[in-house]
């Protein structure tokens, strides 16, 4: 099976009167990967998911499920992709027992709920209803229903938002769990961690568009000045100094990329051997640092360099175009 | 493997009924009946209505003397009997339902359904079912309540009792489905069938019994869906009037207009 679980390509969504939720997102996904969708909230990525289950009927651009086209036959792909939802979806007063066997009910070939609720850490919480588990077992409920149908591959929108970081861990492991299991996962999330930490792939997508895409590594080591060193020293002399000399050593050496003082500290990027050439540097001129630690880079930054501003979640609530 | 499925399974979908309406139902039902208020409401408010005012106001004991015979030796509350079954479809109808149903979409349980094999049209159709079967256990219990507890002789007309009964099930629940065919809300679905109830009771005779009901109410109760329903159970349960054929075509020609209206209307997410 090497032909792609997902395929979109050119999709385009427009809400009436004219506001453009997604312009041109393109990307494939292979079975068995944990596949991301990473962007700030309103960026696209549920409207570009809801295109390809087929819950939405797109303006423009061709999406495959497995083979098929969800655009043209939504019913064709429901019995092989599970879907959770952001919002909670489900009756206060239905049990998690209930809710497991109802939905399982719907599908030609069904996990066991005795499993899957175990995998879920629902187990003790069967016969509790939904209106009264936490946010985290919640969510757990909703990833469960996702895969009650034994899908080949899981939409999961969102699903750490409003967790806490040790619901967040927990989940994150799950998603693994899911994976090895062989369902191919489809991540939407705008946590830049989250994704670094789970996707074997991704897309980010700004303003409806994707704006990079590749493995979390090769997107980090893609960026500019992608190693960081910060350099601390004792008094404002040695500072200056040092500043004077990487400031030389930046126009030389082709390792070193930048350098920026950042309050009583010296922040230089650059290439793989940025470190060792700002050592070798200061150690020529007999400037010693108190400390120097390398920055770790991450897909944050990757986000500041595509798209030229700070990553912000929460941002383009309301884009209009 | 995943080659053959991929042949096979539309033609065998489209095939088969859809799979776990059962199961659908027999959940559904059972969290329905975890509501308390819902319960009230659809299955105890009609019957208590109806035995609390046939049993505390001796006016509704005594025999309505100037009827003409054999209604003469009924009591009074005989004559509120079909109001309360009016009232029991409208209290389901324009309480119950569109709050379900504006719930469902509030709590995106129609947009997750639809994620799924079982489409969500299938939800709505099973809570119909349940509301009325609601509805049979509502009526029926006013009815046996009012024969066994309050002496009230049985409809002279039984089946024009039974035609208007389903005739103004399918105009109100139709008018529940259009409530609660744009509502975002349950709140909001519960604010506009409120604002459609109880101008609708009046009409129906729960506050004038229509037996005093002036012309012009009457008049108007008859273009309104719960007031013909009320008047044509009426017309049925006494058979003094003839066959209640106004009531009827009113009755039908609401359910001809509201039931497209609320289905073409419904949003599904």
């Amino acid at each position: 099976m090497t032909s792609p679980v997902v395929e979109v390509s050119h999709l385009r969504k427009t809400y009436p009167p004219s506001r453009t939720a997604v312009a041109d997102v393109s990307f494939d996904v292979a079975r068995g990967e944990i596949f991301g969708i990473l962007g700030p909230n309103g960026a696209g990525k549920t409207t570009t998911v809801e295109c390809l289950a087929g819950l939405r009927r797109a303006d423009g651009g061709t999406v495959r499920l497995l083979g098929r086209d969800p655009q043209a036959d939504p019913r064709s792909v429901r019995e092989h992709v599970g879907i959770q939802l952001q919002e909670a979806a489900l009756h206060d007063k239905i049990t998690v027992g209930e809710a497991l066997d109802v939905f399982g009910s719907f599908y030609a070939e069904q996990a066991d709920p005795a499993e899957l609720l175990d995998l879920l850490d629902l187990t003790a919480h069967r016969n509790q209803q939904f209106g009264k588990l936490s946010g985290g077992q919640k969510q757990r409920l909703s990833i469960a229903l996702a895969l009650v149908g034994r899908p080949q591959v899981a939409v999961l929108d969102e699903l750490t938002t409003g967790l806490d970081p040790a619901a967040r861990r927990a989940t994150w492991d799950l998603v693994e769990r899911v994976r090895d299991a062989g369902v191919t996962v489809l991540l939407v999330t705008h946590f830049m961690d989250e994704a670094e930490r789970l996707c074997d792939r991704l897309v980010v997508i700004d303003g409806g568009r994707v704006v990079a895409q590749g493995t979390p590594s090769a997107l980090i080591e893609g960026l500019e000045g992608h190693r960081g060193v910060r350099l601390r020293f004792t008094g404002d002399a040695a500072r200056t100094r040092a500043l004077e000399i990487l400031t030389a050593l930046a126009r030389q050496d082709d390792a070193v990329a930048a350098v920026n003082p950042a309050g009583d500290e010296i922040e230089v990027s650059g290439t793989r051997t940025v470190l060792f050439a700002v050592v070798q540097a200061l150690a020529a001129a007999d400037v010693v640092p108190d400390d120097v630690r390398t920055v770790e880079r991450t897909l944050e930054d990757v986000f500041v360099q595509v798209t030229g501003r700070e990553y912000r979640a929460e941002e383009n609530e309301e884009v209009t175009v | 493997m995943s080659a053959v499925e991929t042949v096979r399974a539309p033609g065998a979908v489209r095939a088969r009924r859809v799979r776990g309406f059962g199961t659908l139902l027999a959940t559904e039902l059972k969290v329905w009946l975890r509501d308390p208020t819902a319960v009230f409401f659809a299955l105890v408010f009609p019957t208590g209505l109806l035995l609390g005012l046939g049993l505390a106001v001796p006016a509704f004991a005594e025999p309505m003397t100037e009827a003409p015979p054999p209604w003469n030796t009924a009591p009074g509350i005989t004559s509120y009997l079909p109001t309360i079954i009016a009232l029991a479809v409208g209290t389901i109808a324009l309480t119950t339902m569109p709050v379900q149903f504006a719930t469902f979409r509030e709590k995106g349980v129609l947009k997750r359904l639809s994620t799924t094999p079982m489409p969500p049209q299938n939800l709505i159709g099973a809570h119909m079912l349940i509301n009325v079967l609601a509805l049979l256990v509502s009526c029926g219990a006013s009815v046996v309540g009012a024969l066994l507890v309050l002496d009230v002789p049985f409809a002279a007309d039984p089946l024009t009792v039974l035609l208007v009964l389903v005739l103004a099930t399918t105009a109100m629940f139709s008018l529940g489905m259009l409530v609660a065919a744009r509502a975002e809300k349950g709140t909001t679905a519960s604010g506009l069938g409120m604002l459609i109830y109880f101008p609708s009771l009046m009409f129906s005779g729960v506050w004038v019994p229509l037996s005093v009901m002036p012309d012009w109410m009457q008049t108007i109760g008859l273009y309104l869906p719960l007031g013909a329903a009320a008047q044509g159970l009426t017309a049925g349960w006494f058979g003094t009037d003839g066959f209640p054929l106004a009531q009827v075509l009113v009755l039908a020609a609401w359910t001809l207009v509201l039931f497209p209206l609320g289905v073409r209307l419904f949003r599904w997410s």
